[in-house]
């Protein structure tokens, strides 16, 4: 009782037969092996799931793959282009923006695409587009600090082709 | 070109590269071929007699391999594990579960998602049985005895004291002004965002048991496994604890959960690696609480403004079983930390813990054994004390701190202070956050009846153990190691009996040696966590990495450049005593062009040794600690209250730490941040209660409140420094300070804005409708 | 936390989907966002045999103004409402509401037809659009039909929505010059369901006189609330102070809170209170013309 589904993920098609209650997380972590999206909790709060679908930053434990056939998925493993770190991850790692690391793919996504919006943000937007992510270990002040560093950098540059929904 | 900062630079983190990137390696991220997942059955009851597990319909659906019950468990005497206090916790239940979300059953398959469905089809029989939640009717003595498998028929664990009852109680007979308060810390949960999970794998033909697993303390784990079930053929040799990245741990990863046993018998029942990953339910319900401290709390002191005496009367509820984390010799931690900052003739502290049917622990959430109940303790006592006496809190505690010449102090309940200056970090504070302006400015909000509060916290803390005459876990002393080989080329490697959770040792420890040896960061891996190459060691909670791991990275460091010096003279054709060291490198006196760096010491201890001494370039240190450290700091909270909601919002709040000398203050201001908003978090919002018949509330993180950005506010640090004079380093520790410190700065903030309203007390958390409550009470509304 | 089996549909057309829920009935369940539905799943507290999914069906997302109305496809997204300049410029009690839902994440995923459809007392939209005065079009085998949303909410989680009946689109009567309008949300934390939340919208008249307003109460009752008394204080009269906090008490005892982590009923009812009072004075401010 297998659905057939297509997805294209960080620049590549996958296919696959999928159970539909295979929630979208785990076919990215189990079926495609890109295991740096991760879960932290099961009722739709944590964030550490976060992907972009086209171009939107969603929690992929709240989704089947099936919702994401014919759609277009965008992990932590695709931020980075040509082994080239994207600013946001070089924002994290200069300012101290990650500690253990398990919510750190989620919520650069989440800045990923809240950057693509609003390119220029206050701290206050800051702060208010990352409230669907929750971490543990940073008190939060030095992922705004890392998110405003990137945004920083990145003004004036175009965002990597085919990110932007 | 690689350069050695060494200590006092914000070197930025190796760690981060794969972290960034996606590519860290956390427990559910390993899978191996033929790998099983267990997933379990869980109890709905807080306490019934279990009457019938049936399987039929679960090990019907194709994929389903076994339902393992405490019965079988039982064959292999492993239906029971010890705990780390001396007590004993049921794995699997033979027959009776002693609370809701208790381990019942558990359910091998070949995939997560037919574990599951398996998990859902086992069907269980109970039969209810009365419930005891709250500890102080536990001890009454028609309380249902809980726990029918100890000899003694009650639920009281154990008493614990120190200190000197008698002079207390006449201290506080005599004193001027007394004040006594019940203060109720909750149970709390860490939720670190990364749950628990194990990979245990059995190599039937070597037999070897590699498990994989998220664990703060591996080689412990090691040879509780060794100890538990080396009647099975288990031997210590033959056991790998392999703990990946970790997803934070705080205290929560240092137990050892019923699910990693079962895994570890399901593989070697089956001799296929067995998965086992618990989800956040059932991490929030079953897995290790902390606090749950019911304290009652006296201070005494003269007219003046004095404290003369401190006495805290404590019930602990431990849940069903004692499965608290702290070194032997302290069943209530270090909790006798609780006088503080203050100078104190008298003190005396009794705990007495009891059983409820509720989930055990009594761990730590990050914070050293059980120091945030007794630092929140002091520290709401002494604001208490302070408005009673209508002096200025700041006043107030800047005339009671211990004063810097007297350290080192020691304390009427035994501790020895290594060092402190309590008036420096205060002041401090008091200057960052303009403290004079505020109080003028509370002032004259209170004429408009607005709600504005000050709280301030001066904690000690007490971290780093253990010295070894003292400090044990299950017999092992809790010391802690490096093992640091320089290569021929002179890169090294370093390994540590300590594991990081997100700290930064790679990043730190490698400052360490680069700071003793002159090699550059960069030239050094820092590896920990895996027993079969690690030295051994207690593990990475209470603070203890920086004290003691990091103090046995120095040690072995220093070890290996008295080794280099050996070295460096025989090339150098000089005597030993006429080389001097400048980081990096021996040269001798007087002519500092005659120089040997590291790199090439390293080299010759290859390729060109002296004769009469060994090849090589390598150290193992195990450091045992000549005391703890005392980590401390002042910090000051604003917040504004809305009076028509309750809603308590924090405009400000300064951190002045003082952790003595910083390996990397980057990380250090990460810790502390990190500290803060979960010192933040029980203040305001996280609380773990259970109704009558034992049904937990607040079971998910619907309704177990994690910060999010928007609560958390953007937290103001500093430091001041006070070396430790004991450690190598002269450094203390520092990752738990911020949550030990902040939940009384925030709680006394809020009472200090409504104490002129008759209002003297409200436990944490307090939510918007505590304040609401006593506002209506008081006569104020909008 | 792992669902149940079932089977999946994603049909192209609305009559297509129609068929499919005329064919399993009850087994049957529509999912939109799936923000609330999966979560239920995942704990199997939900557990459907048939999942029809609509998001492949064109045209069901749009926010336009037309006849009077303002209308908004079924499918549209929380997050298109907070980033809509329809509604950010004409709005704002919808513009306020869309903005506390959930998180930002979830409000990407999320619909306000599934949120409705759903019908959790805890669902921001039940309240704000009681109190804009909207209805809902439900789309079934006899074609389409039109609900007013104070005949919508039947019960805790039902609705007047029949098995085989899609929810396909939201209208509200098209904002006015003195109109005005505001959500306000007490919540734990953010992303949390309401303590309790408050939604007012209304007309002035040239007078300055509540010509229009409806007034809509979030978790304080088994279903959304309208707050029909307090509307009926302030009908036809000037918000000043003392009426305004004459409304407000009204509200208060008009919703039905229950005891549960979030306060007791009588905190509750007394957060309906505040709420309706600070909501009333912002939207009159709006309405007048203020910010």
């Amino acid at each position: 009782m297998g659905n057939r589904v297509k997805i294209t993920i960080n620049g590549s098609v996958h296919e696959a037969e999928v159970e539909p209650r295979l929630l979208l997380v785990h076919f990215l972590r189990e079926v495609v092996g890109l295991t740096g999206t991760h879960i932290g909790c099961d009722t739709t709060n944590c964030g550490a799931c976060t992907v972009l679908l086209d171009g939107r930053a969603v929690k992929s434990c709240t989704m089947f793959a099936v919702q994401a056939d014919g759609r277009t998925v965008m992990t932590v493993e695709g931020l980075a282009q040509n082994g080239q770190l994207h600013p946001i991850q070089e924002g994290f790692h200069q300012k101290h923006g990650l500690q253990c690391g398990f919510c750190t793919p989620g919520m650069m996504i989440t800045a990923f695409a809240l950057l693509q919006r609003v390119p220029n943000p206050t701290e206050e937007q800051i702060r208010w587009g990352i409230s669907g992510n929750l971490c543990r270990c940073t008190g939060y002040v030095n992922i705004v600090a890392a998110i405003k560093d990137a945004a920083d950098k990145m003004r004036g540059t175009p965002a990597p082709a085919g990110e932007r929904s | 070109m690689a350069v050695a900062h060494g200590m006092g630079h914000s070197v930025k983190r190796k760690e981060d590269a794969r972290f960034i990137r996606g590519k860290g390696n956390y427990i559910d991220d390993l899978k191996l071929p033929g790998m099983l997942y267990l997933d379990i059955v869980r109890s709905p009851y807080a306490h019934a007699k279990i009457t019938a597990i049936r399987a039929e319909k679960a090990l019907a659906i194709p994929g389903v391999l076994a339902v393992i019950t405490g019965r079988d468990l039982d064959k292999y005497g492993l239906a029971w594990m010890p705990t780390l206090m001396s007590d004993r916790q049921m794995v699997l239940p033979i027959d009776t579960v002693l609370y809701q979300a208790q381990e019942v059953a558990a359910v091998l398959a070949t995939q997560r998602y037919i574990a599951a469905d398996g998990a859902a089809a086992v069907e269980v029989d109970y039969e209810p049985l009365p419930v005891v939640v709250d500890p102080k009717k536990a001890l009454r003595p028609d309380a249902p005895v809980l726990r029918e498998d100890r000899e003694q028929k009650t639920n009281h664990i154990w008493h614990w004291e120190v200190g000197d009852r008698d002079a207390t109680a006449r201290a506080l007979e005599q004193a001027d002004v007394t004040v006594e308060e019940d203060l109720y810390i909750p149970r709390i949960h860490v939720a670190s965002i990364e749950t628990c999970g194990c990979v245990a794998q059995w190599d039937s033909v070597d037999g070897k048991l590699t498990l994989w697993m998220t664990t703060q303390a591996p080689h412990a784990i090691r040879t509780v496994v060794a100890l538990v079930a080396g009647h099975l053929g288990l031997a210590e040799h033959k056991i790998r604890v392999v703990s990946p990245d970790i997803g934070g741990g705080f205290g929560g990863k240092v137990p050892v959960y019923p699910g990693y046993v079962v895994a570890v018998a399901a593989s070697v029942l089956t001799g296929k690696p067995v998965k086992w990953i618990e989800d956040r339910m059932e991490n929030i319900q079953a897995d290790s609480f902390a606090r749950d401290y019911h304290i009652t709390a006296e201070l005494g002191a003269k007219r003046d403004g004095t404290l003369t005496a401190l006495r805290f009367k404590t019930i602990a509820d431990h849940g069903a079983f004692d499965a608290a984390a702290n070194p032997s010799k302290f069943p209530a931690g270090l909790f006798s930390i609780c006088t503080g900052s203050y100078d104190f003739q008298s003190a005396f502290v009794e705990v007495d813990g009891a059983y409820t049917n509720k989930p055990p622990g009594g761990i730590a959430y990050r914070c050293s054994f059980r120091v945030t109940e007794a630092s929140y303790a002091i520290e709401r006592m002494a604001d208490i004390m302070a408005h009673e006496l209508k002096m200025d809190p700041a006043e107030f505690r800047l005339k009671n701190f211990i004063r810097p010449e007297a350290f080192p102090y020691k304390s009427p309940l035994g501790w020895t202070y290594d060092s402190g200056n309590y008036q420096g970090a205060l002041k401090k504070a008091m200057e960052m956050i303009g403290y004079t302006a505020l109080r003028r400015e509370q002032a004259e909000k209170r004429t408009r009846g607005e709600l504005m509060g000050i709280g301030i916290s001066s904690f000690t803390e007490i971290v780093g153990a253990g010295p070894s005459h003292s400090f044990d876990i299950l017999g092992l002393k809790m010391f802690d190691s490096a093992e640091i080989r320089v290569h021929p080329t002179g890169k090294a490697v370093a390994r540590f009996g300590t594991k990081s959770q997100g700290q930064g040792h790679e990043t730190t420890y490698a400052q360490v040696i680069a700071h003793e040896l002159g090699i550059p960061e960069d030239d050094i891996a820092v590896e920990e966590g895996d027993t079969d190459t690690a030295p051994y060691g207690l593990g990475t909670y209470a603070s203890r990495s920086t004290p003691v791991a990091a103090a046995a990275g120095a040690v072995a460091a220093r070890k290996i450049r008295d080794k280099a010096r050996k070295i460096a003279a025989h090339l150098l054709e000089a005597s030993e005593s006429d080389l001097e060291w400048e980081r990096g490198k021996f040269f001798v006196k007087g002519s500092p062009q005659r120089a040997k760096t590291i790199q090439e010491i390293a080299f010759a201890a290859y390729t060109n040794h002296p004769q009469g001494l060994e090849a090589g370039l390598e150290a193992v240190a195990y450091y045992d600690p000549p005391n703890l450290t005392f980590p401390f700091g002042s910090y000051i909270c604003v917040v504004d209250i809305d009076k028509g909601t309750g809603e308590v919002k924090i405009r400000r709040f300064v951190a002045v730490d003082d952790c003595g000398n910083i390996i990397n203050p980057m990380i250090v201001e990460g810790q502390v941040h990190g500290g803060l908003t979960m010192g933040l978090a029980p203040a305001l919002y996280e609380e773990i209660t259970y109704d009558d018949d034992g049904n937990i509330r607040g079971g998910s993180f619907m309704d177990y409140l994690l910060p999010t950005s928007m609560e958390t506010p953007r937290w103001e640090t500093a430091n001041t420094v006070t070396p430790s004079p004991h450690h190598p380093l002269g450094a203390k520790g520092v990752g738990e300070s911020a949550t030990v410190g902040a939940p009384a700065a925030i709680a006394n903030a809020v009472i200090d804005a409504m104490w002129h309203l008759g209002v003297r007390h409200i436990d944490i958390p307090i939510t918007p409708w505590k304040v609401w409550k006593v506002l209506r009470q008081n006569g104020v509304t909008e | 936390m792992i669902p149940g089996s079932f089977e999946y549909f994603s049909p192209q057309t609305l009559p297509e989907a129609v068929t499919l829920l005329q064919r399993y009935g009850e087994d049957a369940k529509v999912l939109a966002g799936g923000h609330s539905l999966i979560p239920l799943m995942k704990l199997r507290l939900a557990a459907p045999r048939y999942l029809v999914d609509l998001s492949r069906i064109d045209g069901l997302t749009y926010i336009r103004e037309s006849e009077g109305f303002l209308r908004v496809g079924a499918l549209t997204r929380h997050g298109d409402i907070e980033t809509s300049d329809v509604i950010r410029s004409g709005y704002p009690l919808l513009a306020d509401a869309a903005r506390v839902i959930a998180d930002p994440l979830v409000r990407n995923m999320g619909t306000v037809g599934g949120s409705l459809a759903h019908a959790d007392p805890a669902g921001d939209w039940g309240a704000a659009l009681l109190a804009a005065g909207a209805h809902v079009v439900a789309t079934g085998p006899r074609g389409g039909r039109t609900i007013p949303l104070d005949e919508f909410f039947v019960g805790t989680f039902t609705t007047a929505l029949q098995p085989d009946e899609i929810l396909t689109e939201i209208g509200i009567p098209q904002s006015q010059k003195n109109s005005g309008g505001a959500y306000l949300k007490l919540e734990r934390k953010v992303g949390d369901f309401a303590i309790a939340a408050v939604g007012v919208g209304l007309l002035l008249s040239s007078t300055g006189a509540c010509e229009q307003v409806g007034i809509g109460l979030c978790n304080v009752g088994p279903t959304s609330l309208r707050a029909g008394q307090a509307e009926q204080v302030l009908r036809g009269k000037k918000p000043d102070d003392a009426t305004i906090a004459r409304a407000a008490e009204t509200a208060a005892t008009e919703s039905d809170p229950a005891d549960d982590l979030r306060g007791p009923a009588d905190y509750k009812r007394d957060m309906v209170r505040v709420l309706t009072a600070r909501a009333l004075r912002l939207a009159v401010g709006r309405a007048k013309g203020g910010a």
